[in-house]
């Protein structure tokens, strides 16, 4: 039978961990996300599925039992919100070094400092370019509904487990606080520690009747074993890169002038595409799924027979850069359009943009 | 030319008196000559062994000498960021709950930058065992003032010795987490002799015992010397450990409910 509810984004975050078989949530309270851990105590899954959840003493904390669950091989993760996920840059880094696989999901809020508790889309710089230390990459999901929220965490297990590597789920707080039609997953079983044992033989779990024993480890003081793992975990994001890619495109086959928009942005654009159409504008959208990998592919397909692209962000314009880059033609103008502070622009108001950059650039 | 050969005696069950604990790995150490550290991991290794733990313990090693505990006992590690072992523990005890989880960390790792995630851990009775290795310096970084520097002890940044009123004082981690309710079993040891050797490793067995048996935190402080550091000779240093450190740091137990768990 269909399991389908009308619930919040960070609500249905907590009923998908569950039901997508995880071992174990660390989280530390943040605004807008603190649903998320409020509703798995609520749902005490450790009475039903035995999933541990542990409300810890700082997002420092959190992230490093999120590193402790992975090094067993348990399919554990965490959810922050932005200044949280400043905290746990440090141990995502040390996730990448040591190949570890997790869920870490950012409930974006405004920023910088202490900013703001209301959306926005700023962390795209320190959630997809790294943020912390050292060359390494995460795959970045970027849900833009609730049901989505649902579906990219078991999403992102595979990836994380595919890979051996953290992945990101980058929310918004609109996403996270909206309230929408959800179709929940069935529930999964948590693995046996045999099945652990099996699917994760590197998996520090005691070294039960293995004679080698494995050592969980981001430390290579040796110059040539250091480069050499650095080669091998490019070797791992150049396979995201050809392999991951996920986007919607909405009306681009004919388009000259394309919206490229993620999140919650992307559903206010997807109106004013449709607005754009009924007036006669040949005006497309781009929505990255994956902001790791980029969808660089399709926005340069676009980019032969298109007079321009706006990047539509809540934040003062970050995406655009890869937007740039993708387009890679300098005479092809790119623009951004975004409200800060917890300001969600309306169709309106890009609509209005747009076609003051229509005009511009004379396409209108 | 002398006849060496009556010297050769064979090795037997009856008149083997020691040898290296079986999970010591035949590795050779990166230690000082005259740390504690390696007389600590022997300890380690033997205490796993003693109580037929090596299939089910994972060790946490920390940032600083001893972070790379795990080329030198044959169990399961996983290498945490600076000060973070113990909330890497927690989750791995609490995921797994039948195994032996240890963190041995330093007194920089766990006095300074992760004193908060030693102390919430205690806090939280997490089952798990921390071995802390006190010799009042940073050995790693060459030298440098730890929270646990004696007053007026001189390092790479105290050049004239340590000041109370720039530095604070020396922190008695053992004695704060002695503290909480959480905390099962809280003692300081240290190696400078054979029958302190001793005494440390039944120390060591008994932290592990209660890991395994989910009796709440436990937490073993080895007073340790770090002869480098200190700038003496590993003899000087053990002399000046018994006079100054166990001084500000007594030996023995500040805390065991293990019976009552």
């Amino acid at each position: 039978m269909e399991d389908i509810k009308l619930m919040k984004g960070n609500e249905v975050l907590a009923y998908a961990a569950i039901r997508c078989g995880a071992d174990g949530y660390f989280g530390y309270p943040i605004t807008p996300q603190s649903e998320v851990l409020e509703t798995l105590t609520e749902l005490r899954p450790w009475e039903t599925t035995g999933m541990v959840v542990l409300q810890a003493e700082s997002e420092v904390a959190a992230i490093n039992m999120v590193y402790g669950g992975a090094s067993a091989g348990k399919r554990v993760l965490v959810s922050t919100s932005s200044p949280g996920l400043s905290l746990m840059c440090e141990g995502l880094s040390y996730l990448a070094g040591a190949e570890l696989p997790c869920v870490v999901i950012d409930v974006s809020r405004g920023g910088p400092g202490l900013g703001t508790i209301q959306a926005s889309q700023a962390d795209y710089f320190q959630v997809v370019k790294g943020g912390g230390h050292g060359d390494y990459h995460t795959p970045v999901l970027a849900p833009n509904s609730v049901q989505e929220m649902n579906d990219f965490v078991d999403l992102a297990f595979d990836l994380a487990f595919k890979y051996l590597n953290p992945v990101v789920i980058l929310a918004d707080g609109v996403i996270g606080q909206m309230m929408e039609k959800v179709h929940l997953s069935p529930q999964k079983p948590r693995r046996t520690e045999e099945q652990i044992r099996q699917e994760c033989p590197w998996a520090a779990l005691g070294k039960g009747s293995r004679t080698q024993r494995n050592i969980i480890t981001s430390c290579y003081i040796d110059p040539e074993t250091m480069e050499h793992h650095n080669h091998k975990l490019q070797a791992k994001y150049d396979q995201m890169v050809r392999e991951e890619v996920r986007y919607e495109a909405m009306e681009t086959a004919d388009a000259e002038y394309i919206l490229v928009a993620y999140g919650a942005s992307s559903r206010i654009c997807a109106k004013v595409v449709e607005d754009a159409r009924r007036d006669g504008l040949k005006v497309g959208l781009i929505r990255p799924i994956t902001l790791f990998p980029f969808p660089s592919a399709p926005i340069r397909e676009a980019a032969a027979h298109a007079k321009g692209f706006l990047s539509v962000e809540l934040s003062m314009g970050q995406m655009i850069e890869d937007v740039q880059l993708a387009v890679g033609n300098a005479s092809i103008p790119v623009r951004h359009f975004g409200r800060t502070g917890g300001i969600i622009h309306s169709p309106r108001e890009v609509y209005t943009a747009l076609k003051q950059f229509m005009t511009e650039t004379g396409g209108l | 030319m002398a006849d060496t050969t009556q010297f050769e005696v064979a090795e037997t069950e009856a008149n083997l008196v020691y040898s290296r604990p079986r999970l010591l790995l035949d590795t050779t150490m990166h230690y000082c000559p005259g740390c504690s550290h390696g007389t600590v991991h022997k300890l380690v290794a033997e205490a796993i062994d003693e109580l037929g733990a090596e299939d089910k313990a994972i060790g946490i090693t920390p940032v600083g000498c001893a972070a790379f505990l795990y080329n030198y006992i044959d169990i399961d590690w996983v290498q945490a960021s600076h000060g973070r072992a113990p909330s890497v523990a927690t989750a791995m005890k609490r995921l797994c709950p039948d195994k032996l989880v240890f963190t041995y960390q330093g007194d920089g790792d766990l006095a300074a930058i992760g004193t908060a995630e030693a102390i919430h851990a205690a806090n939280r009775g997490d089952n798990i065992a921390i071995i802390f290795i006190n010799n009042a310096i940073y050995g790693m970084t060459g030298g440098q003032m730890a929270p646990t520097t004696l007053l007026g002890m001189k390092t790479a940044t105290t050049p004239q010795g340590r000041d109370a009123d720039l530095n604070g004082y020396p922190f008695k981690v053992a004695n704060v987490l002695s503290l909480l309710d959480g905390v099962t079993y809280v003692t300081r040891q240290s190696v400078n002799t054979p029958a302190n050797v001793r005494k440390a490793k039944k120390a060591i067995k008994k932290a592990f015992d209660n890991s395994i048996n989910n009796r709440g935190l436990s937490f073993v402080e080895i007073v340790a010397t770090c002869n480098s550091g200190w700038k003496m000779s590993p003899i000087a240093a053990n002399h000046w450990m018994e006079e100054n450190m166990h001084a500000a740091y007594p030996l023995g137990d500040l805390k065991d409910l293990t019976g009552d768990k």
